[in-house]
């Protein structure tokens, strides 16, 4: 199968402000949100991206999603640098690729009904004014928004979270995407729907063939709905593979870290703190060589010094650690 | 929200953009209503507005006299500094003309003032702020040094010397407000873009392919137009001060009968030392309201034009 998406060493920097000091000296301090990651994600694949809050997740789906245009390296959408894309190309990705939002109560405008809400995509794309109402009601049946007729006129205020997330999942598909992200899907909703929004989630994706992106920092969510993880940490990849082998058999620390936080995994899992010191290093200013090295039990010299690379240790399986390498 | 505008009860199939602006305005005014009954001072504000509204409309009605013609008694004379009675409601000038007819046509060339001005001011404030935040960058800088240019001009000197040279007009002084008053509209309008534009809403907007001007139009605008509302009514009080005070200081047009024109001539003619209060006090009083009114109306906006969307 070819690869719908390839991210080429993909670096995003967001600039702070200086201080008289680093103005003083010449030097442009930036927060490292993305800094250098490649894979590659084939039709039809879900993955999830894990990892802690900062590490990077929803700027990587942005940057995906061309809301967000990289500082350094290259993402193909189906062979094309959507970098560069604009005008009619533009418009085209915009119909293919489609975003779940975290916060479903900020994610909808409050202004429109949800009938305006989900037609907004059809009204960019250019469709018919005539196709929208039955479009609109084909993409609300998809998401079980049972009682087509009682929603269509409310406003997002009247809404409960979880009908609020659905309709934010038909915005989603109406345009039929073959592509979607959802970042951090369920983690601002009652805890009760969870599990409803996410086999839902799972149905569709199945259903229409979609290639998807699932963010987050929950080991157990990823496991339910993904072929494959991701696991970043500061801005990079530490681990990539299946997700059922790479929580039976974690290779990278912080990778064994997070499993061992979660024994059971469940969706509405309660957390426990990580069992590894210390708190994720400040972004603006990363350690040298890899980055989990202050946190790290198995910690050597040569971790300070040199950057590990994410390298294959078996087939479909990569790590960035030097305890793996040759 | 009463039933009759529960949007449940409003017709199906995607509406066109005019019913859906005229429903979207009515709702507007029935959730400042129903806000209105609540504050005493924005009811004052808008009560005051209303009512200066339909004089100016109804001036050639309300007026028992032409406000310019010297007026004369039936026994042939001058009818000069008549007390106020029957005849002539507030009195008379020196010279015979009828104030209250001057005070009632003074509201119509006042509303006109404030009215164009306020119109100005609202939409260029709301244009510039709206690029400005938008775009950010080299725009949003060239803009905001551009209002503080405006915002350093002393007020009433800048008019003078404007009318100086382009000579006194009411179009001038339209002008003239707008051209002080824009950048107060623009700057907090920036800033309320700034905010939106990091919305996720507005991001969705983006991810679903809506072009930039379309979510500058039809997902941010609409939340900074209260603010433009308010920024407009603030602007009429300013605009019917400034012709009032340009007009006392004698830099008025002639033919044009304001309330700034009637203090001039009172003054001028000695009312105050002569005691005709009846001369100098209504225009006086009638400035005062409609700048309070602005006021009133300031001060409450922000429960009328922004009531929490959630119930
Ligand atoms: N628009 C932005 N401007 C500046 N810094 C940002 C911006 N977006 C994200 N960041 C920073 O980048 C880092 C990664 O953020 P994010 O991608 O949101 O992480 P995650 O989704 O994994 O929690 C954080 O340190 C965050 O503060
Ligand atoms: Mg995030």
């Amino acid at each position: 199968m070819a690869a719908l998406l390839e991210a080429d060493d993909v670096v995003k920097h967001f600039p702070v402000k200086r201080s008289l000091g680093e103005i003083a000296t010449g030097r442009h301090p930036a927060v490292h949100a993305v800094d250098g990651i490649s894979f590659a994600i084939e039709s039809g694949e879900s993955v999830g991206l894990l990892g802690e809050s900062g590490c990077g997740k929803t700027t990587t789906g942005r940057l995906l999603l061309r809301l967000a245009v990289p500082t350094a390296g290259t993402i193909r959408f189906d062979g094309q640098d959507i970098g560069t894309l604009a005008g009619d190309d533009l418009a085209t990705f915009r119909r293919r690729a489609q975003l779940v939002f975290q916060n479903p109560f900020e994610a909808l405008n409050p202004r429109f009904t949800v009938l305006r809400a989900i037609a907004e995509p059809l009204v960019n794309a250019g469709v018919p004014r005539a196709d929208h109402q039955a479009r609109v009601v084909e993409a609300m049946r998809r998401v079980n928004l049972a009682d087509v007729d009682q929603h269509l006129d409310k406003y997002p205020h009247q809404m409960s979270g979880g009908q609020l997330q659905r309709v934010v999942l038909a915005r989603a598909l109406v345009l039929e995407p073959i592509f979607l992200v959802a970042d951090e899907p369920v983690s601002m909703l009652d805890v009760s729907v969870r599990a409803g929004i996410l086999n839902l989630m799972r149905d569709v994706r199945q259903a229409m063939g979609l290639t998807a992106v699932y963010i987050s920092h929950d080991l157990a969510l990823v496991r339910y709905v993904c072929d494959r993880t991701l696991v970043m940490y500061l801005g990079k990849v530490v681990e990539d593979g299946p997700t059922e082998e790479v929580i039976r058999l974690p290779q990278h620390p912080y990778t064994q870290a997070l499993v061992k936080a979660v024994p059971v995994p469940h969706v509405d899992q309660s957390h426990e703190p990580l069992p590894i010191k210390g708190n994720v290093p400040d972004a603006k200013n990363p350690p040298s060589g890899c980055r989990f090295r202050d946190r790290c039990p198995h910690a050597m010299a040569r971790c300070a010094s040199e950057e590990p690379p994410l390298r294959e240790v078996a087939p479909r399986r990569r790590v960035a650690c030097h305890l793996l390498a040759a | 929200m009463p039933a009759s505008l529960e949007p449940a009860t409003l017709p199906r199939p995607t509406p066109a953009l005019w019913p859906r602006l005229v429903r979207a305005v009515g709702r507007a005014i029935a959730r400042a209503a129903a806000q209105l009954r609540r504050d005493g001072f924005a009811l004052a504000g808008v009560t005051i507005y209303t009512v200066f509204a339909v004089v100016a409309l109804l001036a050639d009605v309300l007026a028992t006299h032409d406000p310019m013609e010297i007026l004369f008694l039936p026994t042939g004379k001058l009818a000069a500094n008549i007390r106020p009675g029957a005849d002539f409601l507030l009195g008379t000038t020196n010279l015979g003309r009828d104030i209250y007819s001057q005070l009632i046509h003074g509201t119509r060339s006042a509303l006109l003032v404030g009215l164009s001005a306020a119109v100005v001011v609202a939409s260029l404030g709301t244009v510039v702020g709206l690029v400005s935040g938008y775009f950010g960058g080299r725009i949003d800088m060239v803009m905001m040094r551009f209002a503080d240019v405006a915002l350093s001009l002393p007020f009433l000197p800048f008019v003078i010397v404007l009318i100086g040279f382009l000579g006194a007009s009411i179009n001038i002084i339209i002008m003239a407000v707008a051209l002080l008053l824009w950048p107060n509209t623009a700057r907090v309008i920036r800033s309320q873009v700034l905010s939106l534009r990091e919305r996720a809403y507005v991001e969705a907007a983006r991810v679903t392919g809506a072009s930039t001007w379309r979510i500058m139009f039809v997902h941010i605008a609409p939340n900074i137009l209260p603010l433009s509302f308010l920024y407009g009514s603030i602007a009429i009080g300013w605009a019917i001060l400034t012709e009032a005070s340009v007009s006392f200081l004698g830099f008025g047009s002639a033919n044009v009968v304001s309330w700034g024109y009637m203090l001039q001539d009172a003054f001028a003619s000695q009312a105050l030392s002569r005691g005709h209060f009846n001369w100098f006090i209504p225009p006086g009083l009638c400035i005062v309201l409609v700048v309070v009114a602005g006021f009133f109306i300031s001060r409450g906006y922000e429960e009328i034009f922004f009531p929490k969307l959630r119930d």
